[in-house]
């Protein structure tokens, strides 16, 4: 094999948040083009934005988006703030949804499309009720306003069971029996690089403070276009769930991935791709025929 | 019962009783559960096995009841349950322990931890008949 270097590129920005410095990692591809529509990648709980690689080293997206994916404070390569002295962390819809704006603010994204996969379907749909105006449009994979819970979270922070041991074995069974082991393996490994108590932070946001029941049903679609898609073998925020969410919400895309699970872009990038790109597809139809001023 | 539902029964005790010789032949996975010993109740909800597990080998299975035998936890499910585990592509639903747990196909009882602080190893060992499973039954 000769040796490639691939076109993403990572940085870091510093961003207020809480009213304090955070210094969050980005990485992106596509931003040669000026008329690029910023998208924004969101990963899920307990893992890092590397979980959108294949995505942003797609060049035929890369084309017309501008591909983001951000590491949330805490994970990856984005450390926790300086102020953190290693007290319990716990992510809240409202520090979610200002870090999303504040990151999307600090790199002066001009309405940008956020795609966010579990925690950040979650938010998405936050995002939609909120604050959809600032948004060209929104996708939220594996994403419900609310799911039944299926395991006890105090498991995946103690001391006598690896964190990263547990963490990973508990979302194995979320994975599609038909994703390849490359990816599976790597899937879980973000999983395993989890720092302690991470993972069940951001699982306050999704069991506790984040449930959106009665609330999706002000969100408005022509305000900013929704699209919700979901894994068939996600068992965690399952396809009925996704429709449930949607059947409330008019004008909602609602797309049902055949094998695939919770983490489509990370374990299947392929058969992902087959789902994705006609959603893309539209957005970029959408935006040209607003440039062009006709109305849709 | 019908003779259909006894013949998936005899099938997955049949395939049961096939997991620790299934389990000597995957070194790797036994090296993945080289702190466990443990005493444990898995299998089919009304006709559960009785498991010794020393270092990652299960030393012992014998059908349950055991008079006055212990365990620490008891992961059992439903024959049918067992069987749509144990195919080569499971449907979604039916393709993770905790899938299981969740639609209430199979229930997780007592003591979790060594269960808990093994979790990968219990889905791999359990997912052992898999490989032959599905071949048996047809």
């Amino acid at each position: 094999m000769s040796a490639y270097i691939e076109p993403i590129i990572g940085r870091y920005v510093h961003v207020d948040i809480g009213g304090e410095a955070h210094r969050i990692y980005f990485e992106e591809n596509g931003q040669g083009n000026n008329d690029a529509i910023p998208l924004v990648c969101l990963h899920t709980a307990g893992s890092d934005a590397r979980q959108w690689r294949h995505l942003l080293a797609d060049a035929e997206f890369a084309k017309n988006f501008r591909i983001i994916a951000f590491d949330m404070p805490w994970h990856g390569k984005s450390n926790p703030p300086a102020s953190w002295t290693g007290g319990e962390y716990q992510l809240t819809t409202a520090r979610y949804t200002e870090t999303i704006r504040a990151f999307c603010k600090a790199l002066k994204l001009d309405k940008p499309v956020v795609m966010g996969c579990s925690i950040g379907g979650r938010i998405v749909l936050n995002l939609a009720i909120d604050h959809a105006a600032e948004f060209r449009a929104l996708i939220g994979l594996e994403a419900a306003d609310f799911q039944a819970p299926w395991y006890d979270t105090t498991w995946l922070n103690r001391p006598d069971v690896h964190g990263g041991e547990v963490c990973a074995a508990l979302v194995s069974g979320l994975i599609a029996p038909q994703s390849p082991d490359v990816s599976r393996t790597e899937t879980l490994w973000g999983y395993k690089q989890g720092g302690p108590g991470v993972f069940k932070g951001d699982l306050y946001f999704y069991r506790v403070d984040g449930d959106l029941r009665g609330r999706v049903e002000t969100i408005d679609t022509k305000v900013c276009p929704l699209f919700l898609l979901t894994g068939e073998y996600d068992f965690s925020c399952t396809p009925e769930d996704t429709k449930r969410t949607a059947a409330a919400i008019g004008g909602a895309s609602v797309t049902i991935m055949e094998q695939l699970g919770h983490f489509p872009m990370s374990e299947n990038p392929e058969q992902f791709r087959r789902y994705i790109s006609p959603v893309l597809g539209e957005i970029l139809k959408q935006s040209m025929q607003h440039r062009q001023g006709i109305k849709v | 019962m019908s003779s259909a539902s006894n013949a998936t029964d005899a099938t997955v005790n049949k395939a049961f009783a096939a997991i620790p010789a299934l389990l000597e032949q995957a070194p790797a996975l036994i090296g993945r559960g080289r702190f466990l010993d443990c005493e444990c109740l898995l299998g089919p909800t009304s006709h559960p096995f009785h498991a010794s597990i020393r270092a990652g080998r299960i030393v012992d299975l014998t059908p349950a009841p055991v008079l006055m035998r212990s365990w620490r936890f008891a992961y059992r499910a439903s024959p049918a349950a067992w069987a749509a585990y144990w195919q080569s592509e499971p449907r979604p639903g039916w393709h993770d322990l905790l899938a299981l747990t969740k639609r209430g196909e199979a229930v997780l009882e007592g003591d979790l931890h060594p269960f808990m602080a093994h979790l990968q190893y219990f889905k791999d060992v359990l997912a052992l008949p898999r490989q032959h499973f599905a071949m048996a039954a047809s």
